[in-house]
């Protein structure tokens, strides 16, 4: 089974409709059961809401994804988004429902997640979060982590799935580190100042783990 | 990091749902809930008039579902505890509320509470439903005041639901209620101190941490960091402190006529607002500054945070109207 997994990945570089909503639900699963790191994360620059937030939102999602089985790729990411959208409630909310409810258009009636669409996905839900938040990179927000990862998707867009969401996945991880040196200008850390100097930003850890776990499922499976 | 605090609940995942069955029952019947969502509604709403939405983030109580009723809210859009209501929950509780003439929404300035109800609001344009908002930004502590947009909104709150209530029940146009909300918006003005930190239920983890002899001036309803952090002192020197930001800020001048609010933050004893309240009157009457109406109370809270929050509205005849209306609500209550 494994092998045979292996092999369907690195034969085509990319993930059927079963897979996809597999490496959705594994996402899920790890978004949960971090829980409290992003509630530590929050804590210390908010109000320490935003792990319990993501942690309905993706409990939401597991069970969407369960009740109603998506028929297509873009229905599966949308799913996501509104379970995430309705459940965690917030900015957090809003902002990771937007991600994966606009960036799910970018698929279209593709059969297949390649790294192409996948690259597509991030750009088409960074732009539409970027409309939603009116922020900007340099912020300390979530974006400081997607739109890294969404450059270096592209990057890495002409190679395998697995390797191009490794690459977003390092970059969003640089994007988390780079967050600590910023001074939040946006949301409920920016009354901090200076203060919010050192601390990572909450939304871009949930990113970076959101990006580690597809690329555990798609270097494992 | 501080021990979880002690809170008489069930599972902490539920808090929301139960309290708002809860919230209902306490009302005898004059608000229910909106079926399958975290709102509630008016049961005594006319047929034709322009609604009032108000919503946020629990937690705050008896802020925005105990404040749905005559003459105040007629729907209430409820979020988890400090998160801002999904847009499928706001657009529930605006159908729920709406009678024909339109919506306007009222909120605290958060970005949360922004993106959620400017997405609702997408929604209800697309289904012809005409919604207006309005933002309530009243803490000076939060930015200076060339931002408003910037400052988060808190007890003022209360005021503004008061008087956009008392204009949707009497006016016949959305724009005539925006209009006066929007004025009530641009003339109140609110700062708070910190005593101690409120905590999450579900995570049990107070919001901030203060040392034993600091309070913080300025902090935000979340914890939001303030414009200082100082040693404990005596009430009067506290609230000179905080009186001269928000006078200075609108700014409130000799002849103006304010209606005063001394809103307890959770766990702060009324003695220690009434102690307050006997200074910002000295204050006031120093600055020939006349106090129109004087509530003192539990109506903008964050769990078990001590502290106070100090707010002035600038009155004029139409505001003093709406504002004297008689009340009737789980939290508020004024005839």
């Amino acid at each position: 089974m494994m092998a045979m997994m292996e092999m369907t990945m690195t034969e085509t570089g990319t993930l059927d409709l079963t897979r996809t909503v597999a490496l959705l639900e594994h996402v899920s699963n790890r978004m949960i059961a971090q829980v409290d790191i992003l509630t530590d994360a929050d804590l210390a620059i908010g109000d320490g809401d935003h792990g319990i937030g993501m942690q309905r939102g993706f409990e939401g999602a597991l069970e969407s994804l369960k009740t109603a089985p998506p028929a297509t790729i873009e229905e599966a990411l949308r799913t996501v988004g509104s379970s995430i959208l309705s459940k965690t409630g917030g900015a957090a909310g809003a902002i990771f429902g937007t991600l994966f409810r606009a960036g799910s258009k970018a698929l279209g009636d593709g059969q297949a997640l390649d790294a192409g669409g996948f690259a597509a996905f991030l750009e088409t839900g960074l732009e539409a979060v970027l409309k939603r938040g009116g922020v900007t990179e340099g912020q300390k927000t979530i974006i400081d982590a997607l739109a890294p990862a969404a450059r270096a998707a592209r990057l890495g867009a002409g190679g395998s799935l697995a390797t191009t969401i490794a690459m977003a996945s390092r970059a969003a991880d640089d994007g988390v580190e780079a967050t600590k040196a910023m001074i939040a200008t946006t949301g409920k850390a920016r009354s901090l100042g200076e203060r919010s100097i050192g601390h990572p930003d909450p939304g871009a850890i949930s990113v970076s783990l959101i990006l580690k776990a597809m690329h555990e499922f798609v270097t494992s499976a | 990091m501080a021990k979880a605090a002690k809170k008489i609940i069930n599972d902490p995942k539920n808090v929301v749902e139960e309290m708002l069955d809860g919230l209902v029952l306490a009302n005898d019947g004059r608000v229910a809930r909106v079926p399958g969502y975290a709102a509630i509604v008016r049961t005594d709403l006319p047929e034709s008039k322009v609604a009032l939405l108000i919503g946020g983030g629990s937690g705050h109580e008896p802020l925005f579902h105990g404040f749905v009723g005559r003459n105040m809210g007629d729907g209430a859009a409820c979020g988890q505890v400090f998160a801002a209501p999904s847009p499928d929950i706001i657009v529930a509780a605006a159908k729920a509320v709406d009678r024909g003439r339109g919506i306007l929404f009222l909120y605290g300035n958060y970005a949360g509470d922004n993106m959620n109800f400017d997405m609702a609001a997408e929604l209800l344009a697309d289904d012809g439903i005409e919604v207006r908002t309005v933002r309530v930004c009243d803490d000076v502590a939060a930015a200076p005041p060339e931002r408003m947009h910037d400052r988060r909104g808190i007890a003022g709150d209360l005021l503004m639901i008061k008087v956009a209530g008392g204009a949707a029940a009497e006016l016949d146009t959305l724009d005539a209620v925006e209009r006066v909300a929007k004025k009530a918006a641009a003339n109140v003005r609110s700062m708070a101190v910190a005593v101690s930190p409120g905590s999450i239920p579900q995570t049990g983890k107070p919001t901030f941490e203060l040392a034993d002899d600091e309070i913080e001036v300025g902090m935000g309803a979340h914890g939001e960091a303030g414009i200082s952090r100082q040693k404990l002192a005596p009430a009067d020197a506290v609230a000179d402190q905080m009186m001269e930001k928000i006078l200075a800020d609108l700014p409130f001048s000799a002849g103006d006529e304010v209606a005063l609010l001394i809103n307890n933050l959770g766990a702060t004893t009324m003695m220690e607002m009434l102690i307050v309240n006997r200074r910002v009157r000295q204050i006031l009457e120093q600055r020939g500054i006349g106090v129109h109406r004087t509530d003192v109370g539990t109506f903008v809270t964050t769990q078990e945070m001590a502290g106070f929050s100090l707010t002035l509205m600038k009155l004029d005849a139409e505001l003093k109207h709406y504002l004297d209306l008689p009340a009737e609500s789980l939290g508020y209550s004024r005839r």
